[in-house]
């Protein structure tokens, strides 16, 4: 993987790199939101339509249309003030907005990098913006570029692993490396051929159990193997 | 990993069990918290740093460490922010930030000024010696109804109700200005070829209407909010051009610092211009297209609101001096 890094120093002097997100995760990240505010403001001229037809009042251009607008254009920017640099697209594409120093966006960067996406979308599908981002070190529009901002992405299952890691070292005394390694084989268990998951489970399990023979270990089903990469875990439990 | 550290790394997990479970509980953005609590919180991410250490050195390459990096990431962002922004803050904007970037720009401004005024004259005299030039800034409806007699403007009030024209206009106003800023990212020249491109069509629609009788009613119709809308166009330009300037002649270390650093001075300017260019949207679509406003009230509101422009954008009478962008 040949991720782009941004090379932060936290304020206790402890080094971090955070994953710059590249054009992929950017547009997707923009496409869920897109839909959003479409929604949204469709929503809201629907609803407010069928409000004005119940009460019989005649419709109003105003109040159904700027309203429906102002929802599509402050969406971004009223979002990532409110949700600290995170927007529900973003947070779907597991990015958020951070300063250059890994810290958080104040309220004017965040409104300048908005009012930069008159440029960044021109002349049409975020063509200017795009083709930065892709020339860019860090990844950048034109509106990160002017405030200061960066997209990274984040690690949307540290809180489980915190969760989960003290916990199963505390029951199993196991090697908190080899415990990760089957929490990680079990959580991806779906996604993996039937093969490659039982030779995966088998070797796991010939380390975490080394008092059991290969043959015992060879001898047991692609649930039994399961099974006991579950009891592992949750066993001593 | 021999048995003595998978014992001593589980030693450690055990041992930040409790911890780990407060932050993963506490990790909301902490908002408004009381001095002691802040401090406790800092206390927090200075131990959570230290966790980060132990797990680099004891657990290298683990998903425990990694983690631990998002969260101290996380908890980081939260504690390196810029102070929260209040009514205070708002209010020092227009007193002192505002005025300084207005007084920094005031050179660029005139020199904008000037370049309006001259392609102004030279739209003017470009259509009064080629009036089929025309052709390239006025649409085939709006020059019929010119060659009729009757400015395109007459029927607005009747067709569109204002608060719709209004909107409409003061979000093209709006977005007008903020493209002549940001196209300054082009080392100027896109904020130099919008107002080219306005004083250009201001002078020949100015030229047009002349030759047709109709330059009273036209400067009817824009003495009102003309005079702002203008204005604030110049400045979104000499703040575009500010950009461009940023890039040609850097005033940091790089480029994109100068340019960044640009960019947050001037937001302020932009801001104004777009609170100026609300109140022209609704002068343009109450008060210029009525065709029962007569001159002289228009000619108090247009300059009137000018004047006004003038003291909040240098900050009333007591302005700082100009702080160098």
């Amino acid at each position: 993987m040949n991720d782009e890094l941004l090379h932060i120093t936290g304020l206790t002097g402890v080094e971090l790199n955070l994953v710059v997100a590249g054009p992929g995760s950017r547009s997707y990240a923009f496409i869920i939101d897109w839909h959003i505010r479409v929604l949204l403001s469709l929503a809201w001229m629907l609803s407010v339509w069928l409000l004005l037809r119940v009460l019989k009042i005649p419709a109003i251009t105003s109040l159904i249309g700027w309203p429906a607008l102002a929802i599509y254009l402050l969406y971004h920017p009223v979002l990532e003030i409110l949700m600290q640099g995170r927007t529900p697209g973003k947070r779907t594409a597991g990015v958020r907005l951070v300063t250059r120093r890994g810290g958080q966006p104040s309220v004017s960067a965040i409104l300048i990098r908005n009012v930069f996406r008159l440029l960044d979308s021109a002349p049409a599908f975020y063509m200017i913006g795009l083709t930065c981002c892709m020339f860019t070190t860090d990844r950048v529009r034109v509106g990160d570029l002017a405030a200061g901002t960066v997209l990274v992405l984040e690690n949307t299952k540290a809180a489980r692993v915190l969760e989960l890691m003290p916990r199963l070292a505390t029951h199993t005394g196991l090697d908190p490396r080899l415990l990760e390694l089957i929490q990680d084989l079990l959580d991806r268990w779906p996604s993996l051929s039937s093969e490659r998951r039982q030779a995966l489970a088998r070797s796991l399990l010939a380390r975490a159990l080394p008092a059991q023979g290969g043959d015992a270990l060879a001898a047991l089903g692609e649930l039994e193997l399961q099974q006991r990469l579950r009891t592992l875990l949750a066993g001593a439990a | 990993m021999s048995e003595a550290r998978t014992r001593l790394a589980n030693a450690w997990l055990r041992s930040r069990q409790r911890s780990w479970a407060q932050w993963l509980r506490d990790r909301q953005r902490p908002r408004n918290l009381p001095v002691a609590e802040a401090q406790h919180y800092v206390e927090r991410y200075r131990a959570l740093a230290a966790d980060l250490a132990t797990a680099r050195r004891i657990l290298p390459g683990s998903t425990t460490t990694a983690a631990l990096e998002a969260l101290y990431a996380e908890s980081h962002a939260s504690i390196d922010r810029s102070r929260r922004q209040t009514l205070a803050a708002l209010a020092l904007l227009f007193r002192r930030r505002i005025p300084a970037v207005m007084g920094a720009l005031a050179p660029t401004i005139l020199w904008i000024g000037l370049l309006f005024v001259l392609t102004t004259a030279a739209g003017y005299w470009l259509v009064s010696e080629y009036p089929e030039l025309v052709r390239l800034v006025a649409s085939g409806t709006m020059i019929e109804k010119v060659e009729s007699g009757q400015l395109w403007t007459d029927d607005i009030f009747n067709i569109t109700p204002s608060s719709v024209m209004s909107v409409r206009i003061l979000s093209n106003n709006i977005a007008v200005s903020l493209f002549a800023f940001c196209s300054g990212i082009f080392f100027g020249l896109g904020a130099f070829y919008i107002t080219t491109l306005n004083g250009l069509m201001l002078g020949a629609l100015l030229a047009f209407t002349h030759q047709h009788g109709l330059d009273g009613e036209l400067l009817k119709f824009v003495v009102a909010h003309g005079p702002v809308e203008i204005s604030v166009i110049c400045i979104a330009a000499a703040a575009g051009t500010a950009l461009g300037e940023s890039l040609i002649r850097p005033s940091a270390a790089t480029r994109r610092e100068s340019f960044q650093r640009t960019a947050g001075e001037l937001g302020p300017a932009l801001l104004a211009c777009a609170l100026l260019l609300i109140v022209c949207g609704f002068i343009e679509g109450f008060v210029s297209p009525n065709p029962h406003v007569p001159f002289m009230p228009r000619v108090v509101i247009g300059f009137g609101y000018w004047i006004a422009m003038v003291l909040l954008l240098r900050g009333g009478l007591h302005a700082p001096p100009p702080a160098k962008l």
